[in-house]
């Protein structure tokens, strides 16, 4: 096991998934002698060569097209998309064109390429850096969608996309960048698509999160040791989301918080707190709550920024409101 | 480039058969058999003919939401493309996309595209994987002049020229982007003057010659095979029809419906091929095995099974191979 830090852990990733498989590569704005906006492709140029690490021109559309297109035709591209924001500008080639294009040839094309884009959130970035659109994506049926929170999940759940034979959108997280982990030294060691991860495991409450909050959400059950068992659950993947794994949670300990850093109207917590509302009214003995961002953008200042992000006090207070409004 | 009886003959039986094809959907359409909306690309055949006749069967091409044409050219299975028209669980997409949708990965058609400009891109990833692979395969991309005024049109010419990519950009100028003319539409009335910012080879054709077509065709074709880089062909040609079926044509003078009878790219093919001497029996057996093929797919596709609700949820995600 060697202790790398966030981004040194996704640069491994794609230096040995490139190694493993020619057919991967590397395109996207800075990706080549650069070395990424932030050092994620750092080296991958000099040890592949130009052909399959490619700087783009800022032509978002057209780079993750290009992916879309290679893919159909024997690579399997992993294009960055620099900001998770910057998305919104190749939309037409991500939900119309890379998700459906498996359905739309009957299954004559499949698309394994891989989008991977930072989420700058908590870096003070302001309203078109800083957004939390991972429910956008997860909206649209075949993208796969997924986020680690820690350099293993980082690494292994980017290997197990650039595996993947349709297209995945890898989201990363600025905030989390030089954070260590612990990382497997097993190249073949993957992360699962679809498979949550159970932090943190508890007794009292469950909650749900993914992301940049899950550190935060790790803090606030840490700080309620003494008062409620929590279960934190990362969810990893998006879409497909482990269902089975919250379910059986949320059966277990009566009370669902859903965190994350999106906004709450229409956003992914609203997902899991339905479909918990469907298959465990029984089991559920207080309201699921959801803790995210208020209805606004992102803002910059720091001070503002932390208090639009759940942060651990908040997130403490709904878990205890939780447990105390509920039926024992 | 010379063209021989039988290669003239070949590419009329391709330009017939998607004329037949066409106005074949367009009665289907028209008789309520069809769901959906369709777009007809009747009077653009030579394009769609003379491009595909120097492509190889491995090389890629996207086409547009008027796509029929460029994918039987391209050898698209004319059972397969109306059996997705009829939303028949035998069609190209399991009967489930319909008529802009047609794909076929054992032809190199990625894919017709219901998003004006969504092709360009994917064609030019194809390129993009020829290159890395060191593959002589080449990418084409069908559009009209209406996806000339889209970013990814010229973000695709930036990048096919910057990186000097196997990629044929062929647009069929038939000056009308839906309903909107090209007066009202686009900064210049020469799509291949786009060329020039992006220093690669532009070419203006008569669109409606598909001797014309396969001549510029082949040049590009082989510039892009030889590693030289991207080419920008535009087609002048004519839509016969409205946008889609049902449009009334009211931008559409009877003087300009007249003129462009007279340059049917069928009508002049017809006197270019006894020119060649081709006889003319010849001619019509082609028109008459062309029709009996459009019909018995038709009817085959007709009685074929509708696509199944359990179908529903098939191709959404492929998973881990």
């Amino acid at each position: 096991m060697a202790r790398l830090k966030y981004w040194q852990a996704i640069n491994q990733a794609l230096r040995e998934e490139m190694a493993r498989d020619e057919a991967v590569c590397v395109l996207g704005e800075d990706v080549g002698a650069p070395g990424g906006p932030f050092g994620a492709t750092k080296g991958l140029l000099d040890e592949f060569g130009a052909a399959r690490v490619r700087d783009t021109p800022i032509s978002e559309a057209t780079i993750v097209g290009a992916a879309l297109g290679a893919s159909m035709t024997g690579l399997r591209p992993v294009v960055e998309v620099m900001f998770l924001d910057f998305m919104t500008v190749a939309m037409d080639q991500v939900v119309n064109q890379a998700a459906k294009v498996g359905y739309m040839s009957g299954g004559h094309y499949r698309a394994p390429m891989v989008v991977r884009t930072i989420c700058a959130s908590g870096r003070n970035t302001g309203p078109q850096h800083a957004q939390n659109l991972e429910a956008w994506l997860a909206h649209v049926p075949g993208l796969t969608v997924v986020w680690g929170s820690n350099p293993a999940d980082a690494r292994g759940l980017l290997k197990s996309a650039i595996r993947d034979d349709g297209p995945v959108v890898v989201i990363e997280s600025l905030a989390e960048w030089s954070r260590r982990g612990e990382v497997a030294d097993d190249p073949d060691a993957l992360v699962p698509i679809g498979v949550a991860a159970v932090r943190r495991p508890g007794t009292d409450v469950t909650v749900v999160t993914w992301g940049g909050a899950v550190h935060r959400v790790d803090a606030a059950a840490a700080a309620l040791a003494d008062e409620v068992d929590v279960e934190v659950i990362d969810l990893r993947t998006i879409s497909p989301w482990d269902r089975a794994t919250v379910l059986e949670s949320v059966r277990r300990t009566g009370r669902l918080v859903v965190v994350h850093d999106a906004v709450a109207a229409f956003g992914a917590g609203a997902e899991i707190a339905a479909t918990v509302a469907e298959h465990c009214f029984g089991d559920l003995r207080a309201p699921v709550t959801r803790v995210a961002a208020p209805f606004a953008p992102s803002p910059f200042p720091p001070q503002l920024e932390a208090a639009y992000l759940p942060q651990p006090g908040t997130i403490a207070d709904a878990i205890r409101a939780s447990v105390l409004q509920g039926v024992r | 480039m010379t063209v021989s009886a039988d290669q003239a003959l070949d590419l009329y039986r391709v330009m017939a058969t998607i004329r037949v094809f066409e106005t074949t959907a367009g009665s289907l359409f028209a008789a309520g058999e069809l769901p959906g909306f369709i777009h007809l690309s009747s009077g653009q055949e030579a394009v769609a003919a003379g491009v595909c006749s120097v492509l190889r069967r491995d090389d890629a091409l996207t086409t547009t939401h008027r796509g029929h044409g460029h994918c039987i050219a391209k050898g698209g299975k004319v059972f397969g493309m109306l059996a997705e028209l009829y939303g028949r669980a035998a069609g190209y997409g399991k009967g489930r996309s319909g008529s802009m949708h047609i794909a076929d990965s054992s032809a190199g058609i990625l894919g017709a595209n219901a998003i004006v400009g969504g092709g360009l891109p994917m064609a030019l990833g194809a390129a993009w994987s020829a290159q890395v692979r060191g593959e002589d395969r080449v990418a084409v991309a069908f559009f009209g002049d209406g996806a000339v005024a889209e970013g990814v049109f010229h973000e695709t010419l930036n990048l096919a020229a910057l990186w000097r990519l196997p990629l044929v950009l062929v647009c069929e100028n038939n000056r009308v982007a839906e309903m909107t003319p090209s007066s009202v539409h686009l900064a210049t009335t020469r799509v291949a003057d786009f060329a020039g910012p992006y220093a690669i080879p532009g070419a203006t054709v008569d669109g409606n010659d598909v001797l014309v077509v396969r001549d510029a065709a082949a040049t590009a074709v082989a510039r892009a095979r030889a590693g030289e880089g991207p080419t920008l062909l535009e087609c002048e040609t004519h839509r016969i029809r409205g946008h889609f079926e049902g449009d009334p044509l009211r931008y559409r003078s009877a003087e300009e419906t007249a003129a462009w009878a007279a340059r049917d790219p069928l009508v002049l093919f017809r006197a270019r091929l006894a020119e060649l001497g081709v006889p003319s029996a010849r001619v019509e057996a082609v028109d008459t095995e062309v029709a009996a093929e459009v019909r018995d797919a038709a009817a085959a596709a007709a009685a074929a099974a509708p696509a199944p609700v359990s179908s529903l949820l098939d191709d959404v995600r492929p998973g881990v191979s």
